[in-house]
């Protein structure tokens, strides 16, 4: 079908507004960032800064220095919760996913499954945070792990299970008329196959993982155990006159799942429609 | 394989979920109701809690100000979920129009969704800064405003302010799952439906739509959960304010417990919060089933 | 296995053993990143705590304010994995007593202290004739006023009274010198109910009479109207209604307002010129009085060390909070926070060069005016924080505002 001009005309132009919405604020946060402090605070604001200053991301990524250690204990807590959360959610998942694609598990069970996500955290927090409490548990990562593994498994096992649903059975039979047990042909012919599932759901749980604030704000105290998003609430709201700080921490927490969302890409279509779409 | 180890093996697969779920969610979440019925504190000193029945659920439900809270959730999530609906479609549509670096724009929407929520609350609160805002240098230059506004300051503002930064990072989730739903329309369909005459809207409503209908009611059941549960970006935007304009419920249990230190009584409003939550969920599902099969 | 390989091993384990019980203790502390002393400050009296006492480590954390009360709380129950030294605010020790989050210690403070420490910094800490630290920052918001404006706009003397700031404000405006006069921190926080404090305390108000609500009428309700006017008249800075402490001070810094209410800790940034592009042509003064009615006026925003209930290192962190409230100390580190003892104030270490602070804080401590000392004051304080600030923004008028937020406290459970 032909397009008219003005059709065209209208496209681009809506293409262009959408770009413009979605890159702003980003590309904004990055210029602040090595903006210097004057140009910040100018009225109407200097939106181009006349001196690149990037010794805000020096500062932060530099060990000797305080905020450059509450920043890179933060990172290191953020990228073991939810590294060591996704691993283990997959891990608990697949199986779950598996008995429900193939080996009749009561569906109500995994809606059940699903309705412990729906409740908001509020509905956990407080008895969570007296056991975690009484077992000496607060204030440590594995304590998070566990936490995030809950919140990812629901989700997870339903993504694993929709996509297996969808893969050759024959082969899997195949494998059983010749005597070979579950474990090893989930291993090793469910597993290959559901690749791109499972690349899918381990970055979703990552991004979730590495998003969540309310358990991390309660359950942490310290540069031991306070995951990114809870140092970045208080380093943005304590003493600071320079907002390029904030926006580089900003940028550098950014960063992580910004390269992964954009490598993973068509993953997201992939594994996540094809859970949403054909489910 | 006999039937009854399949039985058996299929409860061994399952049963690290089970334990994980069981004593991280449905224990806690038991735990929280009955604490509902009880006079439960936060202390550090030895005290039994008495059972009090439904006081709690009485107290709450007569409390303005909580009621006040329930009803900007319900606000926040009906308009920011409708905002994101609408905006993913358009999007989603768009992207599957033939267009010179569809590519591009296909990579950097993904962009706001990966930015992480308490960066999003981060960076939109710079934006919106009363005094070095970007937004507010904008429109001054641009001449919409004569002077700077204090966005997050203005009770008429605040709430909106809070929901355009989370439907920009949160649009880009419902846009691609709606591509990828459009992908699956055979275009036959659609070229079928444009040789009987239909125009694009009639053809958007008779044939997309219900085609789509599946997949976003997925996506945006799944945004109203999370938008009901809104809890971080208020925390660094605005805690609240002003004069409690954005305190949302998940806020209000929050400060019920660990600023008054009322667990039992906190207990009851998260109950309370989780069943109108699951009462939205059941009406979106039960609403977007009808409409897909009204067309 | 050889007698000398016994040996060995029982020296290498009797060597393990040992240095377990020489380990170092470390100490979780928990302070603020807003007013009073800086993150700096904070680490070096803490090196030379650890220079002075080998063995015992510290580790530092700093919270926002407005994060403190609750981090003190949700770390309670993280037993030895939670905080051993706590900041609190002065209005805490009601509820942190009452529910035994803080250890008392009114037996480890010398007796010979009582009289050598203001009254006012006691109250921070006490509870029911006990005390549940020692305290640390003896705070109030001053009044700072931008001499060269107030020059410009023909007055050489500062205000005197509330009105005096309104009139001036107002000629200040008339001449265009700046937009708006006046800058506060009225956010909807607990920084907003110090300044509704200190006014009330200039108008000679009251919160509970017999343990009933009385800000209702009287000095508390013509706080309120004060903080209305001055808004209705543009005169304050209506971004206060969006701004903390840290917003006062960049506004006051850049030179765009003429007065500020602020903690201590403004006086020396505001005089910094690598922070300030008003340094040195600032004043500070006690917060002015109603005429007929008071003198000045003054909050009591002091802060004090305590040991959490949970701490398994009580002595060390008692070791840690001698250090930091000791006379030297304080004395040493006297530019973002006034010492607690009254001797320092006669010390030209502490005075030199900030002569006319210690004689505001001379004329405000001894009007501190405490916020009510009730074991609810957090939710107290966020109902009145409430309903004032949608007075403030225009929403009701003051008595209705009052009067709700009087019911609202009766409810309190």
């Amino acid at each position: 079908m032909k397009r008219s001009w003005f059709a065209s005309l209208a496209l681009y132009a809506a293409a262009a507004a959408l770009t413009i919405f979605t890159l702003a604020p980003l590309v904004w946060l990055v210029l602040m960032s090595v903006s210097s402090p004057t140009d910040l605070t100018a009225v109407p604001l200097n939106w181009w800064p006349e001196q690149v200053d990037l010794s805000r991301y020096g500062t932060l990524l530099n060990l000797e220095n305080g905020s450059g250690t509450r920043f890179l204990s933060a990172l290191r807590n953020s990228i073991l919760t939810a590294g060591g959360a996704t691993v283990i959610a997959l891990v608990v998942a697949i199986p779950a996913a598996y008995a429900f694609s193939r080996r009749d598990a009561a569906l109500i069970l995994l809606f059940g499954f699903l309705a412990t996500i729906m409740m908001p955290p509020i509905t956990y927090i407080l008895p969570l945070y007296e056991i975690f409490g009484s077992l000496g548990a607060l204030n440590k990562t594995v304590t998070l792990i566990v936490v995030y593994c809950a919140m990812l498994l629901p989700f997870a096992t339903w993504l694993m299970k929709t996509n297996i649903d969808v893969l050759p059975v024959e082969v899997e039979q195949a494998a059983f008329m010749e005597g070979a047990s579950t474990a090893f042909t989930l291993r090793r012919i469910v597993l290959p196959l559901a690749l791109p599932a499972i690349a899918a759901t381990c970055m979703l749980s990552f991004l979730v993982a590495w998003d969540e604030f309310f358990y991390a704000l309660i359950f942490t105290s310290d540069l031991q155990a306070k995951t990114l998003p809870v140092a970045i609430a208080d380093f943005s709201a304590g003493r600071v006159t320079d907002y390029g700080v904030i926006a580089s921490v900003g940028v550098l927490a950014t960063l992580p799942p910004a390269i992964l969302a954009i490598c993973f890409q068509r993953f997201i279509v992939s594994g996540l429609a094809a859970g949403s779409v054909k489910g | 394989m006999s039937a009854l180890t399949r039985t058996k093996e299929k409860w061994v697969l399952l049963a690290p979920a089970i334990i994980v779920l069981s004593l991280i969610s449905l224990a806690p979440f038991l735990q929280t109701v009955w604490a509902s019925f009880t006079d439960a504190e936060i202390t550090a000193l030895e005290r039994n809690s008495t059972w009090i029945g439904f006081e709690n659920y009485a107290y709450a439900l007569t409390d303005p100000d909580f009621i006040a809270a329930l009803g900007r959730t319900i606000y926040f999530t009906v308009v920011s979920v409708g905002l994101e609906g609408v905006l993913g479609i358009a999007v989603a549509l768009l992207l599957n129009q033939k267009l010179r670096g569809r590519l591009f724009l296909r990579v950097i929407i993904i962009l706001p969704w990966a930015v992480p929520t308490i960066v999003n609350a981060v960076a939109w609160r710079l934006i919106y800064h009363p005094d070095y805002g970007a937004l507010n240098s904008l429109l001054l230059q641009l001449g919409l405003i004569d002077e700077y506004t204090s966005w997050l300051g203005d009770p008429d503002w605040a709430l909106n302010m809070v929901i355009l930064a989370d439907v920009w990072k949160n649009f880009p989730l419902v846009a691609y799952i709606a591509l990828a739903a459009l992908q699956t329309i055979p275009s036959d369909l659609l070229k079928a439906a444009s040789i009987e005459g239909a125009g694009a809207w009639k053809r958007f409503r008779s044939i997309t739509l219900p085609w789509i209908i599946g997949p976003m009611m997925v996506v945006l059941i799944l945004r109203t959960i999370e938008a009901f549960r809104v809890f971080d970006i208020i925390y660094v935007m605005t805690r609240g304010g002003p004069a409690d304009g954005t305190k949302t419920a998940s806020f209000y249990v929050y400060q019920e417990y660990f600023s008054y230190l009322r667990s039992g009584s906190g207990a009851s409003y998260a109950v309370l919060v989780a069943g109108i939550s699951a009462v939205l969920i059941l009406a979106y599902y039960a609403g977007m089933r009808r409409s897909s099969q009204g067309v | 296995m050889t007698l000398s390989k016994i040996l060995t091993a029982a020296a290498s384990v009797s060597a393990l053993l040992s240095s377990a019980a020489y380990a170092d203790t470390t100490l979780n502390a928990l302070f603020m990143s807003q007013a009073a002393y800086s993150e700096d400050n904070i680490k070096d009296m803490t090196a030379s705590f650890e220079a002075a006492n080998p063995g015992t480590k510290v580790a530092l954390e700093f919270v926002p304010y407005e994060a403190l009360h609750d981090k003190i709380i949700a770390a309670a129950g993280a037993g030895d994995d939670g905080y051993d030294v706590v900041l609190f605010d002065v209005i805490w020790p009601a509820e942190f007593a009452e529910r035994g989050f803080l250890t008392d210690v009114t037996d480890r403070i010398p007796s010979d202290l009582n009289n050598q420490i203001f009254d006012g910094a006691w109250t921070t800490v006490g509870y029911d004739d006990r005390h549940f630290g020692m305290p640390w920052i003896l705070d109030t918001k001053y009044l700072f006023y931008n001499k060269e404006i107030l020059a410009k706009a023909g007055f050489d003397t500062p205000p005197a009274t509330w009105d005096d700031v309104l009139t001036q404000s107002r000629a200040v405006k008339d001449k265009g010198l700046v937009e708006y006069p006046l800058v506060w921190s009225w956010s909807q926080s607990e920084a907003m109910i110090c300044d509704f404090t200190t006014l009330t305390a200039a108008n000679n108000g009251t919160f509970f009479v017999d343990g009933e609500p009385s800000f209702e009428t009287g000095g508390a309700k013509a706080a309120l109207d004060y903080m209305q006017t001055s808004l209705h008249d543009g005169l304050t800075n209506p971004a206060s209604l969006e701004y903390i402490e840290e917003d006062v001070r960049r506004v006051f810094s850049s030179g765009d307002a003429a007065f500020a209410m602020n903690w201590t800790y403004m006086n020396a940034l505001v005089n910094d010129p690598a922070e300030s592009q008003v340094a040195g042509k600032i004043g500070v003064m006690a917060a002015p009085g109603v005429s007929g009615i008071s003198e000045a006026s003054a909050v009591n925003g002091s802060m004090g060390l305590g040991i959490p209930s949970n701490s398994p290192h009580a002595d060390e962190a008692w070791a840690y909070i001698s250090h930091l409230t000791q006379r030297p100390v304080q004395e040493e580190y006297a530019t973002l926070s006034l010492p607690i003892w009254k001797q320092s104030y006669e010390e030209a270490a502490v005075t030199d060069g900030q002569e006319e602070l210690v004689a505001a804080a001379d004329k405000s401590i001894a009007v501190m005016f405490p916020r009510p000392l009730v074991a609810s004051y957090t939710e107290v304080s966020s109902i009145l924080q409430k309903n004032i600030h949608s007075a403030l923004l225009g929403q009701t008028s003051s008595e209705e505002a009052l009067a709700a937020a009087a019911k609202r406290v009766a409810r309190i459970r």
